[in-house]
Formats: C-alpha cells, structure tokens, sequence
C-alpha cells in the first residue's frame, strides 16, 4: 500500500501539489488526469524523490519515504520505476547498456563506472526486452529507435529494476496511436501479470477509461475526483478541465485509442 | 473600420521598434569606433619619428613605414648562405647543432604529450562539478570554477617560471605548466560542453537509483564524448606550440635553443629553429585535424 497524507509541494508562490492524500492498494491500476498545470508529473516526482515536498508524508507499507537518504533513497527509487514522456534513454548507448541502468542502484561505484555487468543481469535484461518485443534491437544504438520502441526499452528498463510500483509519466503523449496501444497494453500487462502497483499520468480520457481501475483527477494541485471510469461523467470532465468557450467537450476528439478509430 | 485601425496601430508601433533599434546599432558603432581609436593612439600607431635620409637630412615619417625596412633586414640576416654547388655541406652548416636539436625536438613533443594527458584528466574530472546543471552543490562549482580560471588566465609561460624555481630547470617544470594550464582551458570547455547536455537521460538514470557519479557516467559522458575528443586534439596543437617555446625560461624543449640563439645573436640557428618548430607544428595540426575530423565524421553515421 502506498499512502500519500497531505502532500505539499510548492515553488515561490505556487502550489503545484496542494494537500494531496491518496491510498493506493498494492497491484492498482491508477490513472491520473487533469489539465496542464494541474501536478500531475510532481505527484509522481514526490513520490520517486526527483521532486522534494514542502509538506506531508509518504509511506510505502511500513516505510517512510520522505525522511530517505543516500543508499536508502537510491533502493526505493529502484522499487519505484518511472517511465517519462520523452523516453528518458541515453541515445548513444546501445539498448541493452540503457535497460543495465535499471540495476546500478545494487551495483558498486568502480562496476557500475566501467559498465561492466554480470551475465545473470544481462540475461535478465534481455528477458525484459524479449517480453517488450524489443530484443532484437539489443544491440543497436537507443537513438536510432522510434519513439515507440524508445518508450518500450524505457519499460524494460523500469522492469529490471524488479519494481513494486510504476510510476508512468504521460508515457503515451508523444507516441502515434499505434504505438500509445502497445505501450499501455505493456503496462497493463506488467500490471496484471506481476502484480505491480501502475501510476500512470495521462492526457487522454478515454486511455484512462480504457485501462484504469481507478481514475483520479487533478486541478491546480488539487485532487478533485477520485473514482471508478464509469462515476467519471461529462459534468465531472467540463468542471475538471473548465470550458470557456467549449459547448461540450468531445473525448473522440484527444482519443489515440485504435479501437475507437476503427468503429467510426 | 477597426482592421485598418489595427493595422495602423501596428505599422507605428512597428517603425516605432525599427527606430529604437536604429538608435541602438548607430549608438554601439560610434561607441566602438571611439574606443578603437583611443586604443590606436595608446598603442602609438599615430607616432611620428624621425629618421635618417640618404642625403644625411632628418626627416620625419610615420613610425609604422619608417620601422617596416628594420624587418626586412632582421628576416635578411637569418637567411644562411645556401650555394647550389655546396647544398650539402652548406645544410649541414646552417643545421649544424641538428643532433641537439632532434634531442630537444623529441623532448618538445614528450612534454606536450604528458602535459596534454595531466591537463586532460584533471580537466574533465572538473568539468562535472564546474557545470551548473550537475553540479552537487553550488559552493563546489564556485570553487572549481575559481580554480579553473586561476590555472587558465595564468600564462603557461609563467607558471613555467614559477615551476623552474620550484623545481628546478629541465623538462619537468614544463610540464607541469603546460598542464596546468591546459586543465583551466580544457576544465572551461568540458564545462561548457557538460551544460549543453540533454538532462533527461541524467533524470532517467536518477530515477533508476543512480548516484552522481552514475549520472555522469551514463547520462553525461556519452553525450559529451565527441566533443571532449576534439577539444582534447585541438589542445595537444596548441601545446606543441606552448612547449615549443616554454624553453625560454628552462623549462625543457627547443625554446632553449631560440633563447640562446637570441642572445649570442645566432641568427640563422634563429630560422633553422623556426623552420624546425614550424614544420613540426604543421605536421601535428595536420595530423590531429583530419583525426578529429575523423571523430566529428562518425557522429553523423
């Protein structure tokens, strides 16, 4: 179970994360939605770290999160993988190097600088990019992908990690629609087979409905619904998103999903 | 009605502009053109003298043409007597120290080599803390980046004197001149080279648990690789020619040789030496450019 009580985060000024609490139960399927601006990527940074809190706590079972130093803070961020929008590889390492840097949070200083891995590891890191459709690209040049094989890597690398929680940062927002497909059938089925807690922020609605057990929705750093797709109607979206000139928000509109291109 | 009020609102903000940044051009110009000839006339380009005509009158001349024939005369003097007949024994003759020389030419080299090496590694060890973006804590760049420009704006020639009296004349002090300046110029470039880095592949080995050094490892270093190659070709050039005259002060190297070819007026030791340091020079940028031509050839692959 991962806890959120009353998180804070704040630049000057601004609340980009204001008094958020959250219990996610182990194995969840979580989308977070919301408008630009809303927190959403600070949520999931205050909770690897990457993003320092002002306020409030975070508990992972028995774990405080907030208080982690050093080797300790380096393991939990290995226990939660994130997956970022623009991939987040290293271009000119090669793709089996890039999953590797899932495991340098066990490794030593002088092994992890001179890259040298052992064959257990770079069995394992294989075994994620076979399950990702991606092994046969093992050796060539991570740059060289497309965005959608950069994105799969990026999970293969988050898998190595041997992680309790994903934290998926708009994974789909710069993927054609073919490719968002693959990358949230993959989680979902990371989700479903190894039972992996899945926090996923996302921009299109119907992804959300699509592949969330539970959609929370976000507004200026605020939580503003939390819920099942289905409590999750039009009147919720138009507060949620505000509709200054909009009539009515069309969800077909942002869609990438294939399966609804294919029925129109 | 209200279009063409718009748009004639926006033709005199937008002349407006145009004169403002008129006003601002002609303005620097005539700032620089004063500054420029004040600098001229400190520098005594406007200096007339007075020199000595054929006929034996004083006249007086522009110092810049009235010193250009001295010139002439110095390059005269160095040239050796060169005989069709006697080419051999007369080259033999104007390079006459030549076994010295090939000693101290090598020595020249070894120098620039070990300081390029010290300065190399020193310098990029620095430039990760020297990068504002990477660096772990704020107090750590103010101060490498102090040291950095101290060993830097330092000449090499001077830290070569402070060396020779540390530690004595010879190849040593030179080297450890040269690559303590080296380290200041590489330290700056890598540093820069290290800001321009795309930071997500750092942020991505951050959140797998990485460590600094990690970060730097996976998420910097091959991102600044090529650069640093280059610039660390472009410097070994630079040093041949530093080690080439940092014998001036004893500190190893063929400057020894110009210096005292200088001072017992040796003048056609003078050109030997120079074609000696010329040529080498030529041969090391030639070689190094087409390798780091090389080097920025297989990026595009």
């Amino acid at each position: 179970m991962l806890s959120l009580d009353g998180i804070c985060c704040r630049f000057g000024d601004t609340r980009a994360v204001d008094r958020v609490s959250l219990d996610i139960p182990a194995g969840q399927f979580v989308g977070i939605i919301g408008p630009s601006g809303a927190g959403k990527s600070t949520l999931l940074r205050l909770i690897n770290r990457l993003v320092e809190r002002s306020e409030g706590g975070i508990h992972f079972g028995s774990r405080e999160i907030t208080g982690l130093r050093g080797r300790a803070l380096r393991q939990w961020r290995r226990d939660c993988a994130m997956i970022f929008q623009q991939f987040n590889l290293v271009d000119r390492l090669d793709v089996l190097t890039n999953v590797l840097v899932g495991r340098i949070a066990d490794h030593g200083l002088i092994s992890s600088l001179t890259m040298r891995f052992s064959e257990a590891e770079r069995e394992l890191a294989f075994h994620a990019l076979d399950r990702l459709g991606m092994a046969h690209k093992a050796l060539e040049r991570a740059g060289n992908l497309s965005g959608g094989q950069q994105q799969r890597v990026a999970i293969a690398r988050a898998l190595v990690q041997r992680p309790h929680v994903m934290l998926a940062d708009e994974p789909i927002a710069s993927l054609d629609p073919g490719n968002a497909t693959r990358v949230m059938d993959a989680l979902r089925r990371i989700n479903r087979e190894d039972g992996l807690t899945v926090l996923v922020n996302l921009h299109t609605l119907d992804t959300a409905r699509a592949y969330c057990d539970r959609i929370v929705a976000m507004r200026a750093g605020r939580v503003m619904f939390d819920g099942t797709a289905r409590q999750l109607t039009p009147d919720v979206v138009r507060d949620l998103y505000g509709t200054d000139g909009l009539g009515q928000i069309d969800e077909s509109v942002t869609s990438t999903s294939l399966r609804r291109l294919e029925l129109a | 009605m209200t279009a063409t009020c718009t748009i004639a609102a926006f033709e005199a903000d937008y002349r407006n502009r145009r004169r403002r940044m008129r006003l601002f051009f002609w303005l620097v110009a005539a700032i620089l053109a004063v500054a420029l000839w004040v600098t001229t006339d400190m520098a005594n380009f406007f200096r007339v003298t007075q020199i000595t005509m054929p006929d034996g009158s004083r006249e007086e001349r522009w110092i810049l043409l009235a010193g250009l024939p001295n010139l002439g005369d110095y390059v005269a003097k160095t040239i050796p007597d060169l005989n069709w007949s006697s080419l051999d024994a007369d080259l033999v003759q104007w390079f006459w120290r030549w076994p010295i020389w090939a000693d101290l030419l090598l020595e020249t080299l070894l120098i620039a080599f070990m300081a390029t090496s010290l300065g190399v590694a020193a310098g990029f060890l620095l430039s990760f803390p020297a990068a504002w973006n990477l660096s772990p804590s704020p107090l750590l760049t103010w101060i490498t980046r102090r040291f950095l420009e101290i060993a830097r704006t330092v000449p090499d020639l001077v830290w070569a004197l402070i060396f020779v009296f540390c530690f004595g004349v010879g190849p040593m002090a030179g080297v450890l001149a040269i690559a303590l300046h080296c380290a200041g110029a590489l330290g700056k470039l890598y540093s820069e080279a290290n800001e321009n880095v795309d930071m997500r592949p750092v942020e991505g080995v951050r959140a797998a648990g990485g460590t600094w050094f990690e970060q730097m490892r996976y998420g910097v270093v091959p991102q600044v690789l090529p650069n640093t190659l280059s610039y660390t070709l472009l410097r070994f050039e630079i040093n041949v020619r530093s080690s080439s005259i940092i014998g001036y002060v004893g500190a190893g190297g063929l400057g020894q040789e110009l210096r005292t070819a200088v001072s017992l007026q040796e003048y056609t030791d003078l050109s030997a030496l120079f074609l000696i340091i010329l040529a080498t020079v030529c041969l090391i940028d030639w070689g190094s450019e087409r390798l780091r031509h090389r080097v920025i050839g297989l990026e595009g692959t």
